[in-house]
């Protein structure tokens, strides 16, 4: 069948042609069929191919397909679906665009089968998403999306340079296992950490996702991270580095998240928290730690995909989406309420909801694997996320007290979309076997069973309990108007300052070096006077011109510096 | 937990407090299960009796503390990257 050959995501590029549409909800509704279309194209595919090309003398895989790709490929067209019905009233034709064009990116970068095209979509992920950052129209957008432009057009350089190193060393561009050996797999590595969010080189994330539009945080929260997740578990399981950063990203955000005030950026630092539960499972790299990572990829895209929803509700009616400005909404925003309660308790990895199924297969795979001190921080990290994505992000905007807000549920495009995704939350964590058969290796695992349940409900019930007792005690910080120092201090104060110290001592030493050549000249053409004057009476040519070289030379060095 | 009822009676304290004590039996319950139920355990300190409620209840309160420690050296006016604002040409916006 012809449709076959076209790769997943020429329906979304041919797509975003459909902005030229005039009429808005025919534009719109036109949209919407594109991930659907795409789907059922998917589901048509046979479990695996590749197409393969030359090209300038390489030997390219543009499209390769297996069950890992095709689990990312579904999930990549679910979370298209949904932020295009979230974002069905927006009027933004750039917006409309970018995110049909970053939606297929990241289905380009998913079933790339060589480096090249991972490289070109990588960067496409990059150009295409900064838009939806920039289209919030303010000026702090634009400056944090030129950083957030800068950081992610790197980490393709230094793939596009990784790839290149790979290339000479194995003769071959193809895209499978990588693994930490050599200058290509260190690099390649690292171009990976930057999208992954890796520790120190997450401030992008924390910075660009709560500067977005509500709309684009949608879109951009479900596509680069999870792509990089992707390509970590293809190119790097078992990496046991990858263990202990993955450890560390799940403790340190959660830090970050119960002091931060801006909703929107707690959920980004729940986001590297969930990421690192990925990334320990991609680390311990068993089959059963493997496919953890990548279902509660799969899970993370629609709860977090959620919970961003919510709180894009929250800040497309209040205009407002910091906690200390907010509070009492459940009144007037029951169904909103209702929604993200479902996507905490998805996060928070509650029984019967979505985060279980995948996070436990995660837990369980590090105490298979006697990391006990691993499994004790991803435990810790657990009870956190309850604490901060759970309990805060609902209590702040939804109860807490009243901020006299009086705003009305959103749009019904927006409450269709959380509807959605809150049913599948739900419907996953009911029947994990339908998200378990997509799962691209083989396992036995029961997520049900009296352990794991009861207690992964003490751990969530005694946290919750921990969050009473401290509100009572009046032990919680309260939400403060406040900006956090991070990491990105470095780029943003440090470096600055230092470069503008670096130019101010430049700017001196060459004042001091002009002023100091302007006493030597008229010196030195005495000095010439007086020479000429010699030569013209006594004294041979030749010592007059040896000396005036000298003289000459001594001048110019004089200049020079 | 008090955040499941979305009636605006939340508002009165009497309601907060039975909805409260509601969620204590329910810990107490919880904790009392484990005494009965018979978890199997892969690392030791899962063998203690309600390991998962005390780890749970003393991670929040530590991890409540230490981010409350660190809003005292992280923490900035909300304008202390303005700066950044100031410098070049405006977009239009």
């Amino acid at each position: 069948m012809w449709t076959l050959e076209l790769p997943p995501f020429a329906p979304f590029y041919l797509g975003a042609l459909l902005v030229l549409i005039p009429h808005h909800t025919l534009r719109c509704l036109a949209m919407l069929l594109v991930p659907v279309l795409g789907a059922i194209q998917l589901m048509l595919l046979p479990p695996l191919m590749q197409v393969q090309m030359t090209f300038l003398g390489m030997e390219l895989t543009p499209y390769r397909v297996d069950k890992l790709a095709l689990l990312f490929g579904y999930i990549f067209h679910l979370a298209a679906f949904l932020a295009i019905l979230y974002a069905f009233h927006v009027r933004d034709r750039v917006q409309q665009a970018a995110g049909l064009i970053y939606a297929g990116s990241g289905l380009g970068a998913v079933f790339a089968g060589d480096l090249v095209t991972l490289f070109i979509f990588w960067e496409l992920l990059a150009f295409s998403s900064v838009f939806l950052v920039w289209a919030r129209g303010t000026r702090r957008a634009y400056v944090t999306g030129l950083r957030y432009l800068v950081i992610q057009a790197l980490s393709g350089v230094i793939l596009l340079v990784g790839a290149l190193f790979y290339w000479q060393e194995h003769g071959t561009l193809t895209f499978d296992y990588i693994g930490l050996s050599g200058m290509h797999g260190w690099l390649i590595f690292i171009a990976l950490g930057i999208k992954c969010a890796f520790p120190f080189l997450h401030n992008w994330l924390t910075e660009a996702y709560p500067e977005a539009t509500p709309t684009g945080t949608v879109f951009l929260s479900a596509f680069t991270t999870k792509a990089a997740v992707y390509v970590l578990a293809r190119s790097y399981p078992g990496t046991e580095l990858l263990v202990y950063i993955g450890a560390f990203m799940t403790c340190f955000p959660i830090f970050f998240a119960v002091i931060e005030n801006d909703l929107r950026r707690v959920l980004a630092y729940s986001m590297i928290n969930q990421i690192g539960f990925m990334v320990c499972g991609i680390g311990i790299g068993t089959a059963l730690a493997i496919n953890g990572a990548v279902a509660h990829a799969f899970n993370d895209i629609l709860f977090k995909g959620l919970l961003f929803m919510a709180m894009g509700a929250v800040l497309h009616m209040t205009g407002r989406i910091n906690g200390s400005d907010l509070g009492g909404l459940y009144k007037t925003m029951p169904k909103t309420t209702v929604f993200c309660l479902v996507g905490a308790a998805s996060i928070s990895a509650f029984p019967l909801f979505s985060g279980f199924v995948s996070k436990s297969l995660i837990m369980s795979a590090a105490l298979d694997e006697g990391y006990h001190f691993i499994w004790l921080a991803l435990l810790f990290a657990s009870a956190g996320v309850f604490h901060h994505a759970g309990i805060k992000i609902p209590y702040f905007a939804f109860f807490a007290h009243d901020a006299g807000i009086r705003s009305a549920d959103p749009p019904g495009n927006m409450l269709a979309a959380m509807f959605i995704a809150a049913l599948i939350c739900i419907g996953i964590g009911l029947y994990p076997a339908a998200l378990y058969r997509l799962l691209p290796l083989d396992m036995a695992y029961t997520p049900y069973d009296t352990t794991h349940v009861l207690a992964q409900t003490q751990l969530l019930f005694f946290s919750a309990l921990a969050f009473v007792w401290l509100n009572l005690a009046r032990i919680y910080p309260p939400e403060l108007r406040s900006v956090n120092l991070d990491f990105e201090w470095v780029y943003r104060k440090l470096a600055p300052a230092l470069i503008n110290q670096s130019v101010r001592i430049t700017d001196a030493a060459k004042t001091l070096v002009s002023t100091a050549g302007e006493r030597l000249v008229p010196l030195v053409n005495l000095a010439i006077r007086q020479l000429t004057r010699l030569s013209r009476s006594s004294l041979t040519g030749s010592m007059v011109f040896r000396v005036v070289v000298v003289l000459a030379t001594g001048l110019a060095l004089g200049v020079s510096l | 937990m008090n955040d499941r009822d979305k009636s605006s009676a939340l508002d009165s304290p009497a309601t907060v407090k039975r909805i409260l004590r509601v969620f204590y039996v329910i810990c107490a319950v919880l904790f009392a299960l484990d005494l009965v139920l018979s978890r199997h355990t892969i690392h030791t300190l899962e063998a203690i009796p309600g390991f998962y409620a005390i780890f749970g209840f003393a991670c929040c309160v530590i991890l409540v503390v230490i981010a409350k420690w660190m809003r005292t050296f992280l923490m900035r006016d909300e304008t202390y990257y303005d700066n950044e604002l100031k410098d070049g040409n405006d977009v239009d916006a």
